[in-house]
């Protein structure tokens, strides 16, 4: 054995081996251990040698998947042995064993560096390896100068300098300051003139590194780039060991055009001329060749050659030549080349306008998904995916839903959401989306996530003309022999809401609607059986008149699950067993589901967190698309009749008898494509659903926005919805009035409030915008992101932002650009400088135009006193020298305080430590009083520390007597004063208030309180 | 009770809304070349290549070597999913794996499988014939490498992919320098 006298080691790993099983080895690896920890535990006998071997073990073992607790001591103590084998040893082991932030390898830092800076070469390049594949911040601060030196040497041989560029990477990466940029620039175009391949590899890497994080300081360096490629792809001065089967070093070639990609331009024209040349040649002179490895290793550098074309993103020909390429190469039998061939050509949809291009080849691309790889599969799913538009949704959705009967596992859940969102999206008419989802459901029931159904209904509810003919379609699943429980689910709720349209049709009788979907249910799961209840109560409501057979049939299964065991059945039970016995009055409570506010699909969120990558391709593809696609604009409501109070509070819940009214919907295309401003799409009476979740909305079983006194019924009779009266009411609404109607989603100030406390959220919502804040504070500046988000299908015009700062705040916005286009998002930074400690507000005066309306918001910013503390804990000794320095007013302010809003000690500890008031506990006496400190940040005061008492009574919780102490007068009467208003200001108690007191049933209390919703709701 | 349980929601939901639409992040004044660099910028800390595994066709761990930390317990659940699933695959099949957030490139040689695991970003051919260099190194120092090389010098092999690969970057690709430090050690014992 070239195992050279290692005879244990080669023992130990054959008895390893022949181990017939788990156990076996299990036993024989923890004899070993035992025996290794033994011998290392009197440590003076061991010679080198020794130790090594048992490192090695330890490796071995460690390597087989055993936990190697011990010994790390010994591994890390090899590698200031002075012989090279015990030293390599020591190094590499170290190296598996110990990750970065172990204790040991600081110990052996010294040892490291002396090898670093010694003379021995060997030992240079385990050290540098070393550090490179574990060292830390410790090693970037102490050996940074030492490995640069030796990188720059001209001394030092290629061994050494190309591993201490790989060295340097590592250290970068842990600390980015301890390289100066100004300075290293120009050493590091040096670096690239190497002649080395080694080194100009190795560098290679370490610039990637460095352009990638900041490409200014290095276009010096895009020339060398540009010349290594030349030197590569002219084959000039490539020695025969860095030649892979004819091709000059693939790798480095590749690394230097990944280089390249870090570039946004090449400027120069000479240059320019130059790259374009070699990857002219590069893509020509590419051929398929026998040999598979160098047929692999020049189509590396041809893949990387398309993607720096790519980038570049200039010369129509070669962008031409590139596309030409992919579709060969998504047709080659070679798996390899057809699966990069399909990537890229995912890629490339993301860049570049050859949507019409590759849509020639959808075919080959739909084959590919039928391919036996899943990786193959995978490819294509994203690529058609990423190509589909409104002309060809029809086919690649079909193609999707008939793939996914056969599909595996794997990718079914993808597929399907994928298939859901091309359906909604591209959709081009609202019929067959509903056909698709169905299918879906049929088809993968098991794999379609609740969002994809929840949608489909939100979908339906909101579009009446879809009304009659999904219920139509679930009423034909129901007819199926077996049908997954989530049909059974969305065609109970369908059928609920929507099967009066049908009641004309054979078999669609309200009882026999309730006979089939009474069928499945000994089938299904409980979270299920309250969907069917809800059903059945809104079967009966309208079956008008009341059919005495079919009440009794109800009423007997509501009082089966009076006693059931699970609440929410027993209590939707009981709840609609009472409520059906009050005859007519059912039907205010049991009115149609109000529309759902425009809302971004849960789906397309889905997607997007999932897959960062997709979900900007189909955003940028949507954008485009916009102009044609009608399915999300579609869902833009119509006022349902002219009258004003009618619009106010009846129409959502007027059930509308007309049927599927061609012209309307034709009315409604021309429309959308105008203007997209479709009257406003929030009726106040669904600032309820507006401020609720998807899922509370769906299963929420009552419609009780309508106040008592309004009988739907006789509204039933009068207004018939005609589509003229409809586009009467659009032409003739001011547009003054949609202005006033655009109401922000969720409470504004209870936005601020919560922003107040923390330094991301969002800050207001609309239907047509979000606006996000993100913040980061030190010390008297801060930096605010505001993500300034359109949320529909339209651009956002005349965006206007304008910060109105108080004396106290130094604010500068960067530019808001005047138009946000659909769907996407803009970040405007703001930079916050604190002057003065004030309590004043600044404000940030927001308006824009969606098509006619005009909204305008002025909304208070979070940048509020308390973020300009920083908490610091206090400890006794410097706490009291400090309160005694600080004499009385203005310094120091005491007053009591009366109407606090009652709350526990630990709660106003809390309160404290949110608003970054460090509470120090044990410093009073007294366990009814509260200390706290922090120090206070502003241009003119500087670091200040505050000081703060509070002493409670615990008999009357309402008052408390609150002292607060700092160097200067204005901190503390504006900290005190600060405090006090939260102590005093209720902001819990706002919470529950302010969103009832916007809801018209908060009249009804009784009702709200026990809605089984609400329940669930809380409940998730 | 109604209004403050679905407050609760609506907090809930906020706090993922902000970033509803993070992924098309256009800079005040950007265009699509700044898009793309700020794409780009995303990658900054990625290392390409993640570890090195050699794994027998009974899917025992012959050499592995990782190039960021795992614990052992991740390494254990890592290495027996993708040996699973790369074991699985026929001859007709791509050597490209997805697996979580990174790729598996693989390729087999007899009864050895080398799997390397890289970023989604990395250039798949060049880590393909990465692989196949390796394997010619070993060639040239062993004679026809075989599995029984690997298990019973597996410090030569550490020595050699160490030469090969620091900190997930390619160092080394000539063969000749790559065996240098082997030979030195050879002829120091």
């Amino acid at each position: 054995m070239a195992l050279s006298g290692m005879r244990g080691l080669s023992v130990f790993i054959s008895d390893v081996r022949n181990c017939r099983n788990k156990e076996q080895e299990r036993l024989r690896v923890d004899k070993e251990l035992g025996n290794i920890r033994t011998r290392f535990k009197n440590e003076k006998g061991l010679t080198p040698y020794e130790k090594k071997k048992y490192v090695w073990k330890m490796l071995y073992i460690y390597m087989l998947g055993y936990d190697v607790d011990f010994g790390h001591m010994e591994a890390v103590s090899l590698i200031s042995a002075p012989k090279y084998p015990e030293k390599q040893v020591g190094y590499i082991v170290t190296s598996c064993l110990l990750n970065e932030n172990h204790d040991f390898l600081r110990l052996a830092i010294n040892a490291v560096r002396n090898d670093i800076i010694g003379r021995n070469e060997t030992f240079q390049c385990l050290a540098l390896t070393l550090v490179g594949n574990i060292g830390g911040r410790d090693f970037a601060e102490s050996l940074a100068p030492d490995v640069q030196k030796l990188l720059i040497s001209s001394s030092c041989r290629p061994l050494v300098r190309k591993k201490a560029a790989l060295c340097l990477l590592r250290l970068f990466r842990k600390n980015s300051d301890i390289l100066n940029v100004d300075g290293w620039s120009d050493r590091m175009a040096q670096l690239l003139d190497e002649r080395d391949l080694g080194v100009l590899t190795s560098s290679m890497s370490l610039f990637v590194a460095l352009v990638s994080n900041n490409h200014e300081a290095y276009w010096s360096c895009l020339p060398k780039c540009v010349k290594v490629m030349e030197r590569l792809a002219r084959n000039q001065d490539v020695p025969q060991e860095y030649t892979y089967y004819g091709i000059p070093s693939p790798w480095l070639q590749v690394k230097t055009m990944r280089a390249l990609q870090y570039f946004p331009t090449v400027e120069d024209p000479s240059i320019r001329r130059a790259l374009f040349e070699v990857l002219q040649r590069i893509l020509m002179g590419t051929d398929v060749v026998k040999n598979v490895n160098k047929n692999n290793a020049s189509h590396a550098v041809l893949f990387e050659a398309l993607a720096l074309v790519m980038h570049l993103d200039s010369e129509k020909e070669m962008m031409s030549q590139c596309v030409a390429l992919l579709g060969k190469f998504i047709a080659v039998r070679e798996p390899n080349i057809r699966y990069l061939g399909l990537e890229n050509m995912t890629r490339m949809l993301m860049v570049t306008d050859v949507h019409e291009i590759i849509k020639r080849h959808q075919a080959q691309i739909i084959t590919s998904l039928k391919d036996p790889d899943i990786s193959i599969r995978r490819r294509s799913l994203d690529l058609l995916y990423g190509m589909c538009d409104v002309s060809n949704a029809k086919d690649i959705v079909e193609e999707l839903l008939q793939y996914l009967g056969t599909a595996d596992f794997a990718m079914r859940e993808e597929l399907a959401l994928k298939a859901a969102i091309l359906a909604e999206k591209f959709a081009p008419d609202l019929s067959w989306y509903v056909d698709v989802i169905l299918q879906l459901i049929d088809k993968a029931g098991d794999f379609v996530s609740d969002d994809i159904w929840f949608r489909v209904v939100q979908f339906v509810t909101n579009n009446e003309d879809l009304q009659p003919y999904a219920a139509l379609k679930a009423r034909e699943y129901l007819d199926k022999p077996a049908i997954h429980e989530t049909m059974v689910k969305v065609s109970a709720y369908l059928l609920g809401e929507y099967s009066h349209l049908l009641a004309r049709r054979p078999g669609c009788s309200p009882k026999e609607i309730f006979s089939i979907i009474h069928e499945k249910l000994p089938m299904v799961s409980t979270p299920t059986i309250p969907i069917l209840l809800t059903t059945y109560a809104k079967i009966l409501m309208h079956s008008q008149p009341p059919d005495p057979e079919l009440q009794n049939q109800i009423w007997a299964v509501y009082s089966k699950y009076e006693s059931c065991i699970d609440a929410e059945i027993q209590q939707r039970a009981v709840e609609y067993l009472a409520l059906s016995r009050k005859g007519e009055a059912l039907m205010d409570v049991l009115a149609e589901m109000p529309k759902f506010p425009e809302r971004q699909s849960s789906l397309i969120k889905k997607a997007e967190d999932t897959e960062a990558d997709t979900a900007e391709l189909s955003a940028i593809k949507l954008r485009t698309q916009q102009q044609t696609s009608n399915a999300l604009v579609l869902t833009d409501q119509r006022p349902a009749n002219g009258t004003p109070q009618g619009s106010q509070l009846g129409m959502v819940m007027v059930p509308s008898t007309s049927n599927v009214d061609e012209s309307a919907v034709d009315q409604q295309l021309t429309q959308s494509n105008g203007t997209l401003s479709v009257g406003d799409p929030q009726p106040p009476a669904q600032d309820h659903a507006a401020t609720g979740d998807i899922l509370g909305d769906l299963l929420s079983p009552l419609a009780i926005e309508g106040p008592p006194g309004v009988s739907p019924q006789s509204e039933h009779n009068n207004n018939v919805p005609s589509h003229e009266n409809t586009l009467d009411a659009l032409a003739l609404a001011p547009v003054g009035d949609q202005e006033s109607t655009v109401k922000p989603i969720g409470d504004i100030a209870e936005r601020f409030h919560a922003l107040c406390f923390k330094d991301s959220g969002v800050l207001y919502e609309d239907p047509y915008v979000q606006i996000g804040i993100k913040a980061e504070w030190r010390g008297h500046q801060g930096r605010m992101v505001l993500f300034l988000g359109n949320k529909n299908t339209a651009p956002l015009d005349s965006v206007k932002a304008v910060i109105l700062p108080p004396s106290h705040l130094k604010l500068e916005l960067s530019l808001v650009p005047e138009v946000i286009p659909p769907r996407a998002q803009v970040q405007c930074p703001l930079e916050v400088v604190n002057i003065l400690p004030s309590r004043d507000v600044a404000v940030l005066d927001f308006s824009y135009k969606f098509g006619t309306n005009l909204v305008n918001n002025r909304l208070r910013l979070p940048a509020v006193l308390n973020k300009f503390f920083q908490p610091v804990q206090v400890s006794a000794e410097e706490f009291f020298p400090q309160w005694r320095s600080l004499p009385g007013p203005p310094l120091k302010l005491q007053e009591v305080v009366r109407g606090v809003r009652p709350m526990s000690l630990g709660e106003m500890a809390n309160l404290f430590n949110s608003l970054k008031l460090m509470v120090c506990p044990g410093l009073d006496p007294n366990p009814c009083n509260l200390v706290a400190s922090t120090t206070f940040y502003s241009e003119n005061t500087r670091a200040m520390l505050c000081l703060i008492r509070i002493e409670t009574d615990p008999a009357d919780r309402t008052q408390l007597r609150m002292t607060v102490a700092s160097g200067d007068p204005t901190l503390t009467f504006e900290l005190k004063e600060f405090i006090k208003e939260h102590l005093v200001s209720i902001p819990t108690a706002g919470q529950s208030s302010a969103p009832v007191a916007q809801q018209p049933q908060a009249t009804n209390p009784p009702i709200a309180s026990s809605d089984p919703g609400a329940l669930l709701a809380g409940l998730l | 009770m109604h209004a403050s349980f679905v407050f609760v929601l609506v907090k809930y939901r906020c706090s993922f809304s902000l970033y509803f639409l993070h992924s098309i992040v256009l800079c005040v004044g950007g265009s699509i070349v700044l898009r793309r660099i700020s794409r780009r910028r995303e990658l900054r800390l990625k290392m390409g290549i993640r570890f090195v595994l050699m794994v027998n066709k009974q899917g025992q761990t012959r050499l592995a070597q990782y190039y960021e930390y795992l614990t052992l317990e991740e390494r254990r659940t890592l290495e027996g999913e993708i040996v699973r699933k790369c074991l699985a695959r026929n001859e007709q099949q791509c050597s490209f794996v997805e697996h979580r957030t990174y790729k598996i490139v693989y390729r087999r040689y007899a009864s050895l499988f080398f799997l390397v695991g890289v970023d989604n970003d990395e250039n798949e051919l060049a880590i393909l014939e990465f692989i196949h260099l390796l394997v010619e190194t070993m060639d040239r120092h062993f004679g026809n490498v075989c599995e029984l090389d690997i298990m019973f010098h597996l410090e030569k092999a550490h020595f050699m992919l160490e030469e090969m690969v620091m900190n997930g970057c390619i160092v080394e690709t000539s063969k000749a320098n790559i065996l240098a430090p082997i030979q030195l050690m050879d002829k120091s014992s």
